[in-house]
């Protein structure tokens, strides 16, 4: 079976959590043998896993040019010359009034999230009409709404089964107050689609009463976890021992709930003096946060030590005694799954999809501050609920493979293919 | 002749209110009052108030043809007592009517058998007092909470002068032997077990209504059917299960009175009789030693203690709760909040509550939605808790020391009454004397105030009385000579 797939992020470079669910979905698929990915992605490095097929976006041409070969060889990253000229073949209307067109005929994307995103969508949706004619699949698959728009014109195409991977929606970033032209990406996508993944069924909730989807197409797809490396799995943890260290790990934005985390912090110093609390993360509440926590008179017990990368991340799950993820509204959150992985147990709010999947978590409202602080202060003063939650949660989140993960999304897209709709009603996981 | 014994336990949770930790050392009420007035009163609605009326009903139907044998946990009283009176009113209506023996078991349907020997020892006696304070009589036959038993706790309720107890019928301790006859502690041959059949017991409890079951829908002939087609021999069949099995877990709906109520026609029709457990053990003796190494009981289906103490939350816990120095401090001291509180959280509800087990059956969580909901409430409530109980005594004392100090007090109360006796009988002797002096010296007006002070200074000085008696002769002497 071969997919065409369209993504904003891969490893190994990472700006949130998309590019590890990303990864984590090909290579589910790819362990099945017969999946064949390709995966287009605006800007790769080519430092990425070869275990499928990448496309290069920015290196797609939309313009007839006839580049010097060996110019043309040493540069190419991703894909090859001959990929090159298959899609020059392909090349479906007249793009050269375009701006920022090089001399590979190409438009070029400066990845990541910069601030003409919108451009870079509408070009990514441009260049995908080249691909669907050149390439030969059986499905589409497309990651967060940035690609719904390219996956929508490959599906106007090539007329093959078009599947979107919701892993977010403006109403969890947002808190309910939508932007309407991203809202309208988001439901032009969905409403484009034959099937629609939700990383939780609490997306997929939204998706079918904010988005007005048929729940017949929307089915839950829950993320999973790749086993640490042995590197991580080397890695020391520094613990004092006469004190705890509480940690909360993600962009420290509106949607994250990092004030709840204040509230939450107050209320346990009021009460025991040899507890941390670790903000590690930044983003735009990240100024505001620091005044609350110095208006509270707990800046001493609270640290800021920005944002986290790679093996920093695994450390600090590893120095911690409890990791905290009170969002008020998130898809899944893979941060929790992660912490687990390296025996740090975790609260999460209710509003998290990753709660659907685990047992061995405490979940409260993210609004329960008293209940968050009540679960803080209980593990870090009961060694057994720990050493519990540490346990369990370790065995339990082992058995959340991305392989099982590949296998659920194989056979949604064995009844797509096999009769072009699909039924969440005769799937079963 | 096939005997069955009927047993039905009368227990009620006595839920925790919400307990932040922030509260602790501020807030020394523990209780929901509000669900434990709603869940007592719908328990005696829906179960123990229409089951009693039936038993009552069927007593005087069959009158000396019906048995059973009841038992009431001692916290259960307390909120029974408070919200639902009315249920020992038919308690004690049922009792009148003879065909009701009531079992001793834990005051608090808690642990202690397993956590502390001194302490389940005295809650059991508590309990047995307080039933013979209801009705009349002490309970002869003991079962512990959740049927908990091993030969240790076997050997300790013989002690306590028991003739038996309830064990549940597990197949891991009985192997090819059948529950229907009486056997005896392995520690102690004096206490005859009472085995309590499972099948037949969960046949009522759990599947009555269940319409899946290959024998739905159950009625009382082929129910007492299969107890009189038991082979030759195996005469005594113990069906056990909680009272609330009735309306709460079987609606009433589904006619499960009426299958009780049928089931001693029924059974004289096929020559079966209803006794209670003392009528067993009388007329049934051990028949073999019965082996129980590891404590079980009739919680879930592995029979066993592991949805009480499965998890390293509910051994935290437990081990916290029954601390040998906690104990005994609570053991020693004569706080009766403390006491009352100690009863209510000891109750085995509040282990249930943390299990991760996933139990079939029965998984009700209370006021928690997940174990670590109920451990992290507990806890905090534990914490505060045990916090007075070492606020009672300072830490250096150890709970010897505690215990002689209690003695010592206790002791000289008896003292100071024999020293009161002796006083009273001085006193007397004084008077006589004085008496005689009067006559002698025949001034009889004056002899009342005389008396007055000689009182006052025997009773000042009860210590040295012998010598304050001795020193009084001349003391009236030279009063009444002043005057």
């Amino acid at each position: 079976m071969k997919v065409l797939m369209f993504g904003w992020e891969f490893p190994p470079k990472i700006y949130g959590g998309l590019a590890v669910a990303s990864y984590g979905i090909t290579k589910g698929l790819s362990l099945q043998g017969d999946v064949q990915t390709t995966f287009c992605l605006p800007k790769p490095t080519g430092e990425e896993e070869k275990f499928l097929n990448i496309i290069n976006m920015s290196q797609v041409p939309v313009v007839w040019r006839e580049p010097e070969y060996e110019n043309l060889c040493s540069r190419l990253v991703g894909h090859n010359s001959g990929d090159y000229y298959r899609f020059r073949n392909h090349i479906y209307a007249d793009f050269n009034y375009l701006q920022g067109l090089d001399d590979l005929g190409c438009i070029g994307f400066a990845g990541g999230y910069p601030s003409n995103l919108h451009e870079e969508i509408n070009n990514f949706s441009i260049i995908s009409g080249v691909l669907a004619r050149s390439e030969d699949f059986d499905l589409i698959h497309a990651h967060d709404w940035l690609t719904y728009p390219a996956g929508v014109h490959a599906k106007m195409v090539s007329g093959k089964p078009l599947c979107i991977h919701v892993h977010a929606t403006d109403f969890d970033r947002s808190r309910g107050k939508v932007n309407p032209t991203v809202y309208s990406i988001e439901k032009n996508g969905m409403d484009h689609a034959d099937c629609i993944m939700c990383v939780s069924e609490l997306t997929r909730q939204t998706v079918i009463h904010q988005y007005h989807q048929d729940p017949r197409k929307c089915v839950a797809m829950h993320n999973a976890v790749y086993p640490l490396s042995e590197e991580i799995r080397a890695i020391e943890p520094h613990k004092n021992p006469d004190e705890k260290v509480v940690t909360f790990l993600g962009r420290i934005t509106m949607q994250k709930g990092p004030e709840y985390f204040i509230e939450a912090a107050k209320r346990v110093l009021d009460r025991s003096h040899n507890i941390r609390f670790c903000f590690a993360g930044s983003g735009d509440m990240l100024n505001a946060m620091i005044e609350l926590a110095a208006a509270y008179g707990i800046a001493d017990r609270c640290h800021f030590p920005g944002f986290q990368r790679g093996k920093q991340v695994y450390e600090c799950y590893k120095n911690s005694d409890v990791f905290v993820m009170p969002s008020v509204s998130e898809p899944f959150g893979i941060a929790p799954l992660e912490a687990m992985q390296c025996g740090c147990p975790s609260i999460i709010s209710k509003q998290s999809g990753c709660g659907e999947i685990l047992t061995n978590v405490i979940k409260v409202d993210y609004w329960d501050i008293d209940a968050m602080a009540d679960a803080i202060y209980s593990i870090c003063t009961n060694d057994a609920l720990y050493k519990y939650l540490s346990e369990e949660g370790l065995r339990e989140v082992d058995q959340i493979t991305w392989e099982k993960v590949g296998l659920r999304i194989r056979s949604c897209y064995d009844q797509l293919t096999g009769r072009g709709w699909f039924d969440v009603n005769d799937y079963h996981a | 002749m096939k005997t069955i014994c009927l047993y039905f336990e009368i227990h009620q949770p006595n839920h925790l209110k919400r307990y932040r930790f922030f509260d602790i050392g501020t807030d020394h009420y523990y209780y929901d009052d509000y669900e434990n007035e709603r869940s007592t009163q719908e328990t005696a609605q829906r179960s123990f108030i229409p089951s009693l009326k039936t038993m009552l009903e069927m007593a005087q139907m069959y009158g000396n043809e019906f048995k059973v044998a009841l038992s009431i946990s001692g916290v259960a009283l307390e909120l029974i007592e408070q919200y639902a009176p009315e249920v020992i009113e038919l308690l004690q209506q049922l009792n009148d009517t003879g065909c009701v023996e009531f079992l001793a078991e834990p005051y608090s349907h808690g642990l202690s058998s397993m956590g502390n020997t001194e302490c389940f020892i005295e809650e059991v006696k508590r309990q047995a007092k307080k039933m013979k304070q209801l009705f009349g009589r002490s309970p002869k036959v003991m079962r512990n909470s959740s049927l908990i038993y091993n030969d240790e706790i076997g050997a300790v309720i013989a002690e306590m002068g028991f003739k038996g107890v309830m064990v549940e019928g597990a197949k891991h301790i009985l192997g090819w032997k059948s529950p229907h006859y009486v056997y005896s502690c392995a520690h102690d041959n004096r206490l005859a077990l009472l085995l309590r059949d499972y099948k037949l017991s969960d046949d009522i409890s759990l599947r009555f209504n269940n319409s899946t079951w290959n024998e739905y829908p159950l009625m009382a002939d082929k129910y007492i059917g299969w107890i009189a087609d038991m082979p030759e021999g195996e005469n005594v069949v113990n069906i056990c299960m909680d009272l609330s099995a009735i309306g709460i877990y079987q609606p009433l709906e589904s006619h499960i009175l009426d299958f009780i109520k049928a089931l001693p026609a029924e059974a004289q029709k096929r020559g079966v009789k209803f006794a209670t457990p003392s009528e067993v053990l009388a007329a049934n003796k051990p028949v073999s030693p019965l082996e129980v190494i590891y404590p079980v009981s009739w919680n879930d289906e592995e029979r066993d203690t592991s949805s009480l103490l499965g998890n390293c939350m509910q051994r935290d816990t437990f081990n916290r709760l029954y601390d040998e120095k906690i104990v005994g401090r609570i053991l020693a001291c004569r706080d009766r909040r403390i006491k009352q509180d100690w009863d209510r959280l000891q109750a085995s509800d509040n282990f249930r509550f943390m299990t991760t087990k996933n139990l079939m059956v029965n998984n009700y969580r209370g006021i928690y939605e997940t174990p670590y909901d109920a451990f992290t409430n507990y806890m905090n409530i534990l914490g505060d808790f045990l916090k007075r109980v070492r606020d009672l005594f300072p830490d250096t004392v150890e709970n010897d020391e505690l215990n002689s100090l209690y003695t010592q007090i206790t002791n000289l109360g008896k003292d100071v009454e024999v020293k009161e006796k002796e006083i009273a009988r001085l006193k007397a002797r004084l008077e006589k004397y004085e008496a005689k002096e009067e006559a002698l010296a025949e001034t009889p007006a004056e002899a009342p105030i005389a008396e007055e002070p000689a009182k006052k200074a025997a009773a000042k000085k009860p210590a040295d009385k012998k010598e304050t008696a001795a020193a009084k002769k001349p003391a009236a002497k030279k009063t009444a000579a002043k005057k």
